[in-house]
């Protein structure tokens, strides 16, 4: 059977592993980044408790490796009784390290803000989380643009790592298919390729977003 | 009953003392300038008449309310004080309009359309209507530091402290800001200003407090401090200044 023939009859599947890759992808990206925020804020305005508690969790899940903790999710966590599909082992595993990643992203984001910005916002009245809300946040996210569309970059790539752990995406497809057919050569080209395709859509996206809002006085282009 | 009363203000940054002992009081409608070399708690001062820099010791009032008390509540009380800083400190990613609404909706409580209503009319009183829509980027100095008195003055505060309005500003646009200064002024606003601007502080202060080392040295209206300074310190500072800004005391 030719490669292409092949290729088509695994269409499906291919698809079905894709579909997995961008799932996986958009949902640790965005919840990573809504975790990040408790993260990031009890790092930088939480009392003792929130600080270690923000800290404790960046370092640990920086500090070992992403095999590491899906493996522990997925084959330890059962020893405790939690059963977890492979597919939600793997969201688990990628949304805990974006969280983690995201939020220091947007700490360097926090850090390029003056005091005096804070000062400003008490000084006609605003409470401190208030001033966060209105004044630091929106402020600390658009400094931090850049290095957070790099972590999607990361995020579409590191997906891949999830089949080892039995999840079915575009990579364990690319797998199955070469065990079978022993295209080995062709099919790590082609699903390359997608990988290069997938990365280049996500810049072009958070270009958009980039310039969507851009503010003057925000020329963040220095940072990329 | 004096509208500010400060007694006895200490206020040390580790080991450095800044302020050693600070008391003075600004009735209604009175304009103090404070002036002195740099370092020597100035701005620390005016900071600690709205807490942005709690003092270490010593009592602060806002006409019968201890804003040094740990029950009141500074953020109510600091709509009624207006600041405006050295660096503008407008809100970067905000349009002037908005800049100048936001505490009108968030603190104040107004709805929206109301509140751009009033910031417009503050805008316009300093002369900036024309540019309610340009971020703080597209300002120069100048219009920039008006944006941010309109900011305060949205509040409706009754004190304003102005914390070298003018020293980041290019000679050149110096004089609007000085010109709103003094409109304010003539109405009638309290006003306790840090600068170094002596024509400003000869035609619109009621009174000029020097300040060195953290204490007020010598406190007097502005035609005896500049004709007969009491302090030698006070006599050479204002020499360098005069020497410095080439103005005829």
């Amino acid at each position: 059977m030719s490669f292409f023939s092949a290729l088509y009859k695994y269409l499906p599947s291919f698809g079905h592993g894709l579909w997995l890759t961008i799932l996986l992808t958009i949902i640790a990206a965005i919840l990573g980044f809504l975790a990040s925020i408790p993260l990031v804020l009890g790092i930088l305005y939480g009392n003792r408790f929130w600080k270690l508690l923000s800290k404790g969790f960046i370092t640990i899940v920086r500090g070992t490796p992403l095999l590491v903790q899906l493996f522990f999710i997925y084959y330890g966590l059962p020893a405790l009784g939690w059963r977890i599909a492979p597919f939600n082992a793997a969201l688990i595993g990628f949304i805990l390290n974006s969280a983690a990643y995201q939020a220091e992203y947007l700490k360097g984001g926090f850090l390029a803000i003056t005091t005096e910005q804070m000062e400003a916002a008490y000084s006609i009245g605003l409470t401190k989380w208030q001033a966060i809300r209105e004044i630091i946040f929106p402020q600390a996210f658009r400094f931090a643009i850049p290095a957070l569309s790099n972590e999607v970059i990361y995020l579409v790539k590191y997906t891949s790592v999830a089949y080892i752990i039995q999840v079915p995406e575009l990579l364990a497809q690319a797998k199955f298919f070469a065990s079978d057919t022993f295209k080995h050569l062709e099919i790590y080209l082609l699903i390359g390729a997608v990988y290069l395709m997938l990365i280049w859509i996500v810049s072009k996206l958070t270009d958009k977003l980039e310039k969507k809002l851009y503010i003057p006085g925000f020329d963040i282009s220095h940072l990329k | 009953m004096p509208l500010v009363k400060v007694e006895n203000v200490k206020k040390s940054f580790g080991k450095n003392t800044v302020l050693d002992g600070v008391s003075f009081t600004i009735e209604k409608g009175e304009v103090k300038v404070i002036i002195g070399p740099s370092g020597t708690g100035k701005s620390t001062l005016l900071r600690c008449i709205n807490m942005l820099a709690p003092p270490d010791s010593g009592k602060i009032w806002l006409e019968e309310t201890e804003l040094t008390n740990p029950k009141t509540n500074l953020h109510h009380m600091r709509q009624k004080i207006g600041m405006v800083f050295q660096h503008f400190a407008l809100f970067k990613h905000l349009k002037a309009i908005d800049n100048v609404a936001l505490g009108l909706v968030k603190v104040k409580g107004m709805n929206r359309s109301d509140a751009y209503k009033k910031a417009m009319v503050d805008l316009q009183k300093v002369g900036l209507a024309e540019h309610a829509d340009k971020y703080p980027a597209q300002l120069s100095g100048g219009q920039q530091q008006r944006v941010g008195i309109a900011r305060a003055l949205a509040m409706d505060p009754i004190v304003m402290l102005f914390d070298e309005p003018t020293s980041a500003l290019d000679p050149e646009l110096i004089g609007e800001v000085l010109q709103v200064m003094q409109d304010l002024a003539k109405e009638g606003m309290t006003m306790v200003c840090v600068t170094h601007e002596m024509g400003f502080a000869k035609s619109v202060a009621n009174e000029i407090i020097f300040m060195e080392h953290g204490h007020i040295l010598e406190a007097s209206a502005p035609q005896e401090m500049f004709s007969n300074p009491k302090n030698e310190r006070t006599r050479s500072f204002l020499h360098k200044i005069a020497e410095l800004y080439g103005e005829t005391l």
